[in-house]
């Protein structure tokens, strides 16, 4: 066994079929660098909580395989899912016991916590996610912002070195979304990698280090932040737009497309003016060129698709 | 190995409270301002990450203490939760309920057959009020208990979504089956002796107490009765055991504890049917409720035990077999709520 993994999560090939044949996540393979913050993108319906569902152990791949902090699951879990706070699809507690209760609850079942330090343990966690206040209210009486907060209060009940987070910001508002930021940013300040699912992209944006995002089960793109910001469009305007994609390709750029007289392109690794010589060269008129960098969300869209429809 | 990941191992609550406790005490919440914690940072980031995963493998220290923990929690979930103390308070008013409507009953003039026979053997002995309580509580309630805390078990979390926390913790499956069992059984247990405890009261306040004339004539002390008693009361919680098995079943194939419960009842109330019914005499034996109230050896001198006997056979084959089902099931079961 490795003392630190290199990765905090890695999957192969990780796949899940639904019993009615539904294909929710196809051949994943996530490799969630320890120490960054991983935010884990999708529309809605596109595999992500099946995804972390099965990271948890909670259903079981129909194929694939993975590892939490460097241990192969399932055969890991007892030894590895204790150093993994999470929060699953929204929060759940018992309605009847106080928040308190219910993180006693939660750490009476964890084998490996210690019993003795627990109360210590609750306090501060209260106290960081701001629900000292309403730790003796009963889970039924709080608002879905403190249901919220209770649930992410279960993942810093110990010193974890992973944290999973299923859109963590669901029903926070704007203040709330801010803490639950800044509390991120501290959790992974103490060196805990952290892997947040979102559709949130601003969120995602403004705390992320690295980024996955999914697509009808796919993995579509995964990387460093930075990479996928960076990755700078080539716009072109001409009369003859079919020819100029055409010479574009032929120059070995990605993503060619081209609507009425414009076309674009991943610019690539290729210089603006050696593409406009080249177009000029071979007789294309350039009417215009650009290198937009683009927004996040343009990106996203591009990656995930432009409507609200579930595919 | 290092001394030091030595005594982490070799005691793991002291070298884990040691982490945990050393920055901020239970208690120093206030004067730790919540940006610092947790203090035990600078520490474990000193130390080699190893240590944090050794610590938690070693923390594991054998599955008795963190079982225990966990079933006490369940058992304060249990017991604590309004419905279920309901659900205990409506049958420790049965015994309360007939022990006057029989006491009223005997004291009243009677026809010429001078009522049922229990009527007669409960004026003699206020100690039969147990027994007839707990035959009368068999035929709905005592049932109806056991649907509501077994049917509840797995599915009342699934449908909360708490399953899901529990299981990413991790609890461990097998061990929060087994959990849920050991509190069914306790529960089992606790609602049959919270009958006759009050019955035997009840007996003792409202009717003649004294030596107790068993089933073969015989007499024996009050305190040999009441003692065989409570032989009947732990026979009828066994029976009832067996039948939470079928429910802890029901209740991992579904989300809807509702669906359980009532799965549960279809199985005992068809039981008893069938039961009834002559045609089907084949099968009496082998249905789950047939021995329910086989325990009439034990009122009789020297005890019968054949009947009684027959009848644990019956509770355990059905348990062996439930748990089992509900094992399989749930230990393979995606968790999709």
């Amino acid at each position: 066994m490795s003392s630190v993994a290199e990765l905090a999560l890695a999957s192969s090939g990780l796949t899940k079929q639904f019993r009615g044949g539904q294909l929710a996540v196809d051949a994943i393979d996530l490799a969630v660098p320890t120490g960054s913050v991983y935010g884990f993108l999708g529309p809605n319906g596109s595999g992500k909580t099946t995804t972390i569902r099965m990271l948890l152990g909670l259903i079981q791949p129909t194929s694939g395989s993975h590892d939490v902090l460097g241990l192969p699951m399932p055969a890991g879990q007892a030894h590895a899912l204790p150093l993994v706070g999470s929060l699953v699809e929204g929060p759940a507690f018992y309605p009847h016991l106080s928040g308190r209760a219910n993180l006693a609850r939660l750490d009476a079942a964890d084998r490996t916590a210690n019993p003795a330090t627990m109360p210590g343990r609750i306090e501060r966690a209260l106290d960081r996610v701001g629900l000292l206040g309403a730790a003796d209210k009963r889970y039924r009486a709080y608002s879905l912002g403190m249901k919220q907060r209770l649930a992410i209060a279960t993942s810093l009940l110990r010193q974890r070195r992973l944290v999973i987070l299923d859109e963590p910001t669901n029903g926070l508002d704007p203040q709330g979304t801010r803490e639950v930021r800044s509390l991120i940013r501290e959790v992974a300040a103490d060196g805990t990698t952290v892997f947040v699912s979102s559709h949130l992209l601003a969120e995602v944006e403004q705390i992320c280090s690295h980024v996955g995002v999914m697509r009808t089960g796919k993995l579509v793109y995964q990387g460093p932040l930075a990479d996928l910001r960076g990755q700078a469009r080539l716009l072109v305007r001409t009369p003859q737009p079919e020819q100029a994609a055409h010479l574009l390709r032929e120059l070995g750029l990605t993503g060619v497309s081209h609507a009425g007289l414009e076309v674009s392109a991943d610019l690539g690794p290729m210089l603006p003016e050696v593409i406009n010589e080249r177009l000029v060269r071979a007789g294309v008129p350039v009417a215009g060129l650009e290198t937009p960098r683009r927004s996040l969300e343009e990106e996203f869209v591009e990656l995930t698709g432009e409507g609200f429809d579930v595919d | 190995m290092s001394t030091e990941s030595k005594s982490v191992a070799g005691n793991p609550v002291n070298g884990q409270a040691a982490t945990e406790a050393a920055g901020a005490p239970p208690g120093g919440v206030s004067r730790a301002p919540a940006s610092t914690w947790p203090p035990a940072d600078t520490s474990a980031g000193d130390r080699p990450r190893q240590h944090r995963l050794d610590e938690s493998r070693a923390g594991r220290r054998g599955p008795v203490p963190s079982w225990s923990r966990l079933f006490i929690s369940e058992l304060r979930l249990v017991f604590g939760r309004p419905r279920n103390l309901a659900l205990l308070g409506v049958l420790a008013a049965v015994p309360i309920f007939f022990g006057i409507v029989f006491r009223l009953a005997i004291s009243a003039p009677t026809g010429p057959n001078g009522g049922p026979a229990f009527l007669n053997q409960l004026a003699g002995n206020g100690v039969f009020l147990a027994l007839v309580v707990l035959t009368l509580l068999l035929l709905l309630l005592l049932p109806l208990a056991i649907a509501v805390i077994s049917g509840d078990s797995i599915a009342g979390e699934a449908s909360l979504g708490t399953l899901r926390c529990l299981l990413a913790v991790p609890a461990g499956r097998t061990r929060l089956l087994s959990v849920k069992y050991a509190v069914i059984a306790v529960f089992c247990l606790a609602a049959c002796l919270l009958d006759t405890v009050i019955s035997l009261i009840m007996g003792l306040i409202l009717f003649h107490t004294g030596p107790v004339t068993l089933l073969s004539g015989t007499t024996v002390s009050l305190w040999a009765g009441i003692g065989r008693v409570l032989l009947v009361t732990a026979y009828v919680a066994i029976a009832l055991m067996a039948a939470g098995a079928i429910g802890l079943a029901a209740s991992t194939l579904t989300q809807h504890p509702v669906g359980a419960i009532a799965g549960l009842l279809v199985v005992i109330i068809g039981s008893e049917i069938a039961d009834q019914v002559p045609q089907l005499s084949a099968i009496h034996s082998y249905l789950p409720t047939h021995f329910w109230l086989s325990w009439d050896g034990l009122f009789r001198a020297p005890i019968d035990w054949s009947g009684v006997e027959h009848g644990l056979l019956s509770f355990a084959v059905y348990g062996v077999i439930f748990v089992s089902i509900a094992w399989a099931k749930f230990t393979s079961a995606d968790v999709t709520s």
